[in-house]
């Protein structure tokens, strides 16, 4: 677990290295990032519709009861931009695109393509790794202010139309605009673009160290997003426990 | 054979080279000198450390000991691949599956943006024509491609590296006789071309006794024979005796 943790830091830091290069990748970043896009939009969309209404239809009723209903907006706003949608985003991009990504350097790895890589003088990193992070760690945020607006509008949908909530779509609103502030989507932002690097470093990782055949890619996919899902919960705690002191200290 | 024409090969010396993996030997103390723009042939059973022996010369494995030097320097050493023109031609030609054949015999090309676009599409053609593949080849995916066509296509993109030390895995493996010879004739044609210093690892016979100038026999992770074709078809060694001599009659 150690070596692996290690051999993450290193491929971290030469990423990180490699970055003057980007705009030189800037070709394989736009065909990643069509790719990401392309994969996830529709399944984002379908996701952050039903959180949202989910999140409504659960605190609704409860907060009706107490005469509160006026303070679902701010509620499921709040939850959707600071919680849900960076973790369920990341969640997605790594179950879609991480093992995607796990797979195709590890057949790649598997198949000599790399080490053909090496001997024409390319390295592997400036051409597979650092597209790959840069287009997740720019697409994951976008995914995620695409994400709050939808789940904000299905959470509105389910409060409107449901019987035992019946929070009419500008109460919902209304109350949404007043709680949620600048710092709340920053803070959502902030971990969605750390989350995407996990998951961007996570997956070229395990694609780079796939041994064996067939049966190596596979496990490589599993580990990937098995460790993605992990350190994506992990740094959730402590990325939420670092940004807390911020919480009422940014203002639109 | 090519020893006698101006070469732009470099000599590769090994020392004391040693590999293991999980703890069984697979190098066990090999010393070797390659010289400059000869064909030198490794051949040997299979399983008998050929291939890895062929990784560490262009430095895709790092030996537990021992050393290995190109043109005096060590392979290991920064940036060497910017000082010296090294190829790689795999056992499964090593195409990006997700390039098209023109797009991966100039990769070197364009990622090292050495020319223009334009001046690319030209000498991946002329690439593609000296390995008997035209330009209604260069669109296709090697998804697309017989065996035989990916190793030529492989052989196309180590061409426009035009290098000093280019190495075959298994060139022949898993082609018909055909296509054998020809890429046999390729790795001669190639070596008489611009003099690159040729290491072929192969368990063909035909083809390590039709193009090189000395062969080298591994058995074992050990070199038992060294020479020339004449003197390794001559050599008392038992098992090599046998592996040039086993007929199915």
């Amino acid at each position: 677990m150690f070596r692996n943790l290690g051999e993450l830091v290193l491929l971290f830091t030469a990423t990180v290295r490699a970055l003057p290069r980007v705009w030189r990748e800037r070709r394989k970043v736009g065909e990643q990032l069509f790719d990401i896009g392309n994969a996830s939009l529709f399944m984002a969309c379908l996701l952050s519709l039903f959180i949202g209404g989910v999140l409504s239809l659960q605190v609704g009723p409860v907060l009706v009861e107490r005469g509160l209903g006026s303070a679902l907006g701010g509620l499921v706003a709040l939850s959707m931009c600071k919680e849900l949608a960076p973790v369920m985003m990341s969640v997605l991009i790594a179950g879609r695109i991480g093992s995607a990504m796990a797979a195709e350097l590890g057949s790649m790895r598997v198949y000599q393509e790399i080490d053909a890589l090496r001997t024409l003088n390319i390295n592997p990193i400036h051409y597979l790794v650092l597209p790959r992070v840069v287009a997740i760690a720019v697409a994951l945020p976008c995914l995620v202010i695409f994400s709050n607006l939808v789940g904000w509008l299905g959470g509105a949908l389910v409060a409107a139309h449901n019987d035992r909530i019946a929070v009419p779509w500008t109460a919902f609103f209304t109350n949404l605009q007043q709680q949620v502030e600048f710092g709340d989507i920053a803070n959502g932002l902030i971990k969605s673009f750390v989350f995407a690097v996990l998951v961007g470093v996570v997956s070229c990782h395990q694609g780079l160290s796939t041994l064996g055949g067939p049966r190596g890619i596979g496990r490589s996919v599993t580990k990937a997003v098995v460790n993605s899902f992990v350190l994506i919960l992990i740094m959730d705690y402590v990325l939420t426990r670092l940004l807390l002191p911020f919480d009422d200290g940014w203002t639109v | 054979m090519a020893a006698s024409l101006t070469t732009t090969g470099i000599p590769v010396s090994v020392r004391g080279l040693r590999k293991s993996f999980g703890g069984h030997p697979v190098l066990k103390g090999l010393d070797l000198e390659v010289r400059a723009g000869e064909i030198f042939a490794l051949m040997g059973p299979s399983g008998s450390g050929k291939s890895v022996f062929l990784r560490h010369l262009i430095g895709l494995e790092k030996p537990d000991e021992g050393d290995i030097q190109v043109a005096g320097e060590p392979i290991s050493s920064e940036g060497i691949g910017d000082r010296f023109r090294l190829a790689m031609v795999f056992q499964s030609g090593g195409l990006l599956n997700s390039l098209t054949v023109a797009e991966n015999v100039g990769l070197y090309l364009s990622e090292h943006r050495l020319k223009p676009a334009a001046d690319i599409e030209k000498i991946v053609l002329e690439k593609l024509a000296l390995v008997e593949l035209g330009p209604e080849d260069a669109g296709k995916y090697p998804s697309e491609l017989s065996g035989g066509m990916k190793k030529r296509v492989a052989i196309a993109r180590a061409l426009v590296i035009e290098p000093q030390l280019i190495l075959f895995d298994e060139p022949t493996s898993e082609l018909d006789p055909l296509v054998a010879l020809t890429i046999g004739r390729e790795i001669l044609n190639l070596n008489q071309r611009i003099g690159a210093t040729t290491v072929v690892v192969t368990h063909d016979r035909d083809l390590a006794f039709g193009i090189a100038d000395r062969i080298a026999f591994l058995l074992e992770g050990e070199i038992v024979a060294l020479g020339t074709p004449d003197e390794i078809r001559a050599h008392p060694h038992p098992l090599l005796q046998r592996f040039l001599k086993a007929e199915f009659r």
